[in-house]
């Protein structure tokens, strides 16, 4: 049996996703990167190889993500896809008819418009993070609350206390003082989550026309808080899709399959890859006054991509 | 002779460089805008100030230590804050040290007295208007030729079949250009550079994208300020047409403004019907015009916190979506990274993709 393998490389998380010819996830993982992407794409390997049925075939790979360049040189990637288009991707194939895509991961917020399956408007955070995953998180430690269960305590709220959620350092101090005033806790995360909607749908969302049906997805739409604010807002369901947390790497799985299915052949390297050794190694470019920083990536001494250059000094044959 | 130095626009430095040193200045060259230019602009620029300004300082900041005593800028047209930047800049060199003088060329349609006064500062020798004139043309003609070239490596690099060929090649006939005199010369080297671009290896059947560029000028203009997101796009199969060419500026600004020019203005006018400074007006009327020819998309480039664009952004969803036309916004500044800019621009162009796809079924 045929399958498809996606990885999504992001900055908080690095998740895995086998799909099966007719586009069902077999094996979905979800894994922390912890800022060192190469072990965390190892680890998930190791993990999706021991989760497969013998007698299925990698028959195509697909990588996104901040790090997909990276996954993509180490697993020999037949398609390497921005996370806007492997999201509307994966959004088409769970809700054929979506005409909005909401996206929040960890670091980066993004908008999808579709008409007719097509992706015509999108937009990502700019200047920006407010909002997104990072923060939550860091939110939740502040204040000593698992992560999943912050999103069920702002649906015991009954009284809205407003935050400002302009910038997260202000968000924060503004938390603070309502918590000192004695508001309650549930009352306050509300706030959070109704005030980080609210910058959502004015800076990512500004000017763009929000149509159902809405399909909310990335590792911050397990926040029911969210959700349910999401809701308020705009006045009309926001669906959740089961693999919410990892529709970045159907995307790229679905593309791979569609891919191969037009050259015949995948580039996937096997999950051999998982044995050898992987290392980094970034320096200052000298060539002009631009100084770019330049990364490479060695597998065992040979150096199999660069990245950071301006100018084709650097690339790789 | 008085040692003078002038804002870095791409190319051009070629020919101003030229042009001075024929007047008889002695030309400190500014460098290629670079992250220490950044550094230096952003540490004694206000911070609110657009993105154009902190380059021009870091810029007069790497250049001032080598001795300048005149600066040679343009002033700007309508209510954006460039036109007062010259001044900006000079009183922020004073307070550091750096004694210079700085000459502001206004429009000389609008200021013709003001214009010939500042040609006779940067005219050490005296030389009969006459003799200016000839060395103007020269310079005109060389700035053309680098336009010309620039142009044809917007149509070369998205068909190139080698990755970086066009890049290489434009860089090498460039210098062929640089060491050209004479106007025969000048032309010859033209002549010669864009034979040598035509010659680089290309797949003429390939499916390439048009996309206009519209926005400021000095993020327009200058690749190291816009990331060199024409040269991104070029490698990802997308032929870009800008709006604005040094040339084409300079011509609107010196002697009257052109047809072309004139049908941006009606075709803003139905968004715009007013001039708000700087180019926000022309992004628009470009905007339209790129539709009505039928490009696959346009892309407008914004430094931060620059008004006359902030406007035009706030319109142009209007006009993509009367106009059926896909557009992307960039605002620019030193906090922006180019990680951020190729995920964006791979997105714009399979949204493109899929959107031509379905209007012509293959």
């Amino acid at each position: 049996m045929k399958a498809y393998l996606g990885i999504d490389v992001g900055s908080v998380s690095t998740n895995i996703v086998i799909l099966n010819e007719a586009g069902e996830v077999l094996t979905g993982l979800y894994l922390r990167t912890r800022g060192r992407p190469i072990e965390a794409i190892k680890a998930g390997l190791k993990r999706a190889k021991d989760t497969l049925d013998p007698g299925v075939e990698i028959a195509g790979v697909g990588t996104t993500g901040s790090g997909r360049y990276l996954a993509g040189v180490m697993v020999g990637a037949d398609v390497i896809k921005n996370e806007i288009t492997a999201h509307a991707v994966a959004a088409c194939m769970l809700v054929p008819d979506v005409q909005t895509v909401l996206e929040i991961g960890g670091q980066d917020s993004k908008i999808i418009i579709l008409r007719n399956g097509v992706v015509v408007d999108f937009a990502m955070n700019t200047v920006c993070a407010a909002g997104t995953g990072s923060f939550l998180d860091q939110q939740a430690a502040r204040l000593n609350i698992p992560i999943e269960q912050f999103g069920e305590l702002a649906l015991q709220s009954n009284n809205p206390v407003r935050i400002a959620g302009r910038c997260t350092v202000f968000a924060e101090s503004d938390m603070i003082h309502k918590q000192q005033m004695g508001h309650a806790l549930p009352d306050i995360i509300n706030g959070l989550c109704e005030a980080l909607v609210r910058n959502y749908l004015n800076n990512v969302g500004k000017g763009k026309e929000i149509l159902p049906p809405v399909v909310f997805q990335g590792g911050v739409a397990a926040n029911k808080g969210i959700k349910v604010a999401f809701e308020r807002a705009l006045g009309m369901p926001v669906l959740v899709p089961e693999h919410h947390k990892i529709m970045g790497a159907i995307g790229a799985a679905q593309l791979a399959a569609e891919k191969v299915a037009r050259s015949g052949e995948t580039a996937f390297r096997g999950f051999g890859i998982t044995e050898l050794p992987y290392r980094t190694r970034s320096f200052e470019c000298d060539g002009c006054p631009n100084a770019c920083e330049i990364a490479e990536i060695y597998e065992e001494d040979r150096v199999i991509g660069r990245w950071g250059a301006r100018c084709p000094r650097w690339d790789v044959v | 002779m008085p040692r003078i130095t002038f804002p870095h626009v791409a190319e051009s430095y070629r020919s101003f460089k030229m042009l001075m040193e024929d007047l008889g200045n002695e030309v400190i060259l500014p460098p290629r805008p670079s992250k220490h230019t950044l550094d230096l602009g952003v540490r004694y620029a206000p911070e609110f100030a657009c993105f154009p300004v902190k380059i021009l300082l870091g810029t007069y900041l790497e250049t001032c230590p080598k001795g300048v005593e005149l600066i040679v800028t343009s002033g700007g047209v309508g209510p954006c804050r460039a036109g007062h930047y010259a001044q900006l800049h000079k009183k922020i060199l004073h307070s550091l040290g750096y004694p210079v003088d700085i000459v502001v060329f206004e429009p000389p349609r609008l200021y013709p007295l003001d214009f010939l006064h500042n040609i006779q500062r940067l005219n050490p020798h005296r030389m009969s208007y006459r003799a200016i004139y000839e060395c103007i043309r020269r310079a005109w003609r060389k700035l053309q030729a680098l336009d010309n070239l620039e142009k044809l490596t917007h149509k070369v690099r998205p068909r190139e079949t080698i990755r970086g060929a066009t890049t290489r090649t434009y860089r090498r006939v460039l210098e062929w250009i640089d060491r050209a005199y004479t106007l025969a010369e000048i032309e010859e080297a033209e002549r010669s550079a864009l034979e040598e671009l035509r010659k680089v290896p290309q797949d003429p059947a390939r499916d390439v994208l048009k996309v206009g560029i519209v926005g400021e000028v000095y993020v327009l203009l200058e690749p190291a300020s816009n990331l060199e997101i024409e040269e991104t796009l070029g490698n990802l199969g997308v032929e870009v047409e800008r709006s604005l060419f040094l040339t084409g500026w300079t011509r609107d600004n010196t002697w009257a403004e052109t047809t072309e020019g004139l049908t941006v203005k009606e075709a803003a006018l139905p968004y715009l019907p007013e001039l708000l400074g700087g180019h926000g007006r022309d992004s628009i009327g470009n905007t339209v015009l790129y539709a009505k020819r039928g490009f696959d998309g346009v892309i407008q480039l914004a430094p931060f916190t620059c008004i006359p664009e902030i406007v035009a952004r706030t319109i142009l969803p209007r006009v993509s979506e009367e106009h059926n036309i896909p557009v992307l916004t960039f605002f620019l500044d030193e906090q922006t990274g180019k990680a951020g800019m190729t995920t964006r621009l791979e997105a714009f162009v399979d949204l493109m993709r899929r959107k031509k796809a379905i209007r012509r079924p293959a």
